[in-house]
């Protein structure tokens, strides 16, 4: 009897940890059997989309013979040159936005339309000016990446509780305290949020624009191959991207929770 | 240790009648000509070494106002409130401030949260901590120095707050409602730590409150405002025994007192009332 009620309370299956993932694991099988085998008895179109048991095959090949490993090595150099950058310029000068108005209501609506403009159009200019080569991408992924953290660095110290300001007040704390003691710790969540964007939006920036203008590392793996009309071999490559993209944001997340204990 | 921090304190037994804190014909307005809220109306008080003094009122008499110039936040304001013969017009290194809304630094533990007044006067490390830990101790908090808030109820937060204050030695103890957001329970068993500190410091406190029970349990003296513009109605010298425990809570005097001060409360607290409602049809009206 008390066995049985002890099994009645265990938390139900869809409450695990692991239910989601499995879930999800098993959508993507399930998508993948679906247009096997609808390719196959020719309702979808082979020469368009490619059968997903060959796109599975493509992966052992596209490591092996296509450098996937180096090129994984040069893109994540552009987004980690292009992301620090970022960071290095886009804090201090949230910083500045937050401490000069004068500077902030010149600049924030501008730094606001970097975000949303597509800077991207404008790489026949970056290649003039930075030639074509890894230089280029890092400047590009940078612009799309700054904004959100300058943006996040300024909401972040604006946002900081006046009742904390007041105890430094209190305590008569020198501007330069109030700032390293009070106002930057207040601000690093929201800082953290802001490098998570501008990252998403450098990594993006370097496979797209690799991939646009046929230069380096994964993206313009993906365009050979798509050239070279290797479908498996394209939706191969597109896959191990996503799966780097997703362990990128996985490990960045783990490295925010350890940076900032019990928040 | 606890006989250390006493020692230390200057001023506290040289002369016991004279008071630290003078709060002489103090005012305050808000606004332009026209508009001007009288916030706090020509106040006079004082506090002497050792006293437990509360200020109560209605909510939006003044409180926070009166709060705020003594902690030298509001630099300009009618009258003088004076410490050793000095107007305050900033804040001052001999008073310590608890503010009613939730101050503690949520990326900071429990002990480097207490500790930070020290720590921005270069203390060294073991020296802060030893003290810190003495005044978690003080507020019961004992076990808990490597918590951060986040994993603290309202009470407890609040008591670090309080931690936080007293490690500076503040001659003055000045608390905006600290105990406002907290259920009447803990409120009381707090209203105890309260107590107890007090004793054990010899603490000067100045509290606002707008809580007639707690006062009372605290206080020797009552400060009674009126609701706005903030003047004071009456001083009220409350002579329970100490030392005190909540148990005061249940006396006879302990309800004559609430009593008394609450005759005087009541006009003040439905004028308030009465303007809230009225500006609440107002807006209403106004859509
Ligand atoms: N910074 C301010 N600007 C304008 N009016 C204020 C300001 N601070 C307080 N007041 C007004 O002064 C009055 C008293 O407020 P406060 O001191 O906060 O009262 P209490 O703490 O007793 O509730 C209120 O009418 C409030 O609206
Ligand atoms: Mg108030």
């Amino acid at each position: 009897m008390r066995i049985v009620a002890v099994a009645d309370r265990r938390a139900p299956l869809t409450a695990t940890r692991w239910f989601p993932l499995t879930v999800g694991a098993l959508t993507i099988v399930a998508v993948g059997v679906i247009f096997e085998v609808l390719l196959r008895i020719g309702v979808l179109n082979r020469y368009i989309i490619p059968l997903p048991s060959e796109v599975l095959a493509a992966f052992e090949r596209i490591v092996a013979e296509e450098g996937v490993i180096e090129r994984t090595g040069t893109s994540a150099f552009e987004v980690l040159t292009a992301g620090f950058a970022c960071i290095a310029v886009g804090v201090p000068l949230g910083v500045l936005l937050y401490r000069f108005n004068i500077l902030r209501r010149a600049l924030e609506d501008w730094v606001a339309a970097l975000a949303a403009a597509p800077i991207v159009l404008a790489y026949p200019l970056f290649m003039v000016l930075f030639g074509r080569g890894s230089m280029t991408v890092i400047v590009i992924a940078f612009a799309y990446g700054l904004a959100p953290i300058v943006l996040k660095t300024v909401e972040g110290l604006s946002e900081t509780r006046s009742v904390l300001i007041n105890v430094g007040k209190s305590l008569n704390l020198s501007e330069a305290q109030m700032f390293w003691k009070i106002l930057f710790p207040s601000a690093i969540p929201s800082i953290f949020t802001g490098i998570r964007l501008g990252w998403t939006f450098c990594v993006i920036a370097v496979i797209g624009v690799e991939f646009l203008v046929n230069l380096g590392g994964l993206g313009q793996l993906i365009n050979d191959l798509a050239e070279r009309y290797d479908m498996p071999g394209t939706y191969a490559s597109i896959g191990f991207v996503i799966g780097i993209s997703m362990i990128f944001f996985i490990i960045l997340e783990w490295v925010e929770k350890w940076l900032q204990p019990a928040r | 240790m606890g006989s250390v921090q006493t020692a230390t304190r200057p001023g506290v037994s040289l002369d016991a009648d004279k008071p630290v804190l003078i709060i002489d014909d103090v005012y305050k307005t808000f606004g332009d000509a026209e508009e001007a809220v009288t916030a706090v109306d020509h106040v006079s008080f004082d506090v002497k070494p050792g006293e437990f003094v509360a200020v109560i009122g209605p909510s939006g008499c003044g409180k926070s106002t009166l709060f705020n110039i003594i902690g030298g936040m509001l630099g300009e304001y009618g009258g003088d409130v004076r410490i050793d013969g000095e107007r305050i017009a900033g804040p001052h290194p001999a008073v310590g401030m608890v503010f009613q809304e939730e101050s503690t630094f949520p990326w900071r533990s429990v002990i480097d949260n207490v500790a930070f007044p020290l720590e921005l006067r270069g203390v060294a490390k073991s020296e802060r901590y030893d003290r810190a830990r003495h005044f978690i101790g003080m507020v019961g908090l004992d076990g808990f120095e490597k918590r951060y808030p986040s994993q603290l109820s309202g009470g407890m937060k609040q008591r670090v707050s309080i931690a936080r204050t007293l490690v500076s030695n503040p001659r003055i103890l000045l608390m905006d409602e600290p105990f406002a957001a907290l259920d009447e329970q803990t409120r009381l068993l707090l209203g105890d730590k309260i107590t107890q500190i007090q004793q054990e410091l010899k603490q000067t406190t100045l509290l606002i409150t707008h809580n007639l029970t707690e006062a009372v349990q605290l206080s020797d003296r009552i400060v009674v405002m009126t609701y706005r513009p903030g003047k004071v109605k009456r001083i009220a010298d409350i002579d329970l025994a100490r030392p005190r425990t909540s148990d005061v809570v249940g006396s006879d005097a302990f309800g004559r007192h609430v009593a008394d001060i609450w005759n005087d409360l009541r006009e003040e607290a439905s004028r308030g009332m009465q303007e809230s409602e009225q500006v609440a049809r107002a807006d209403r009206r106004r859509g």
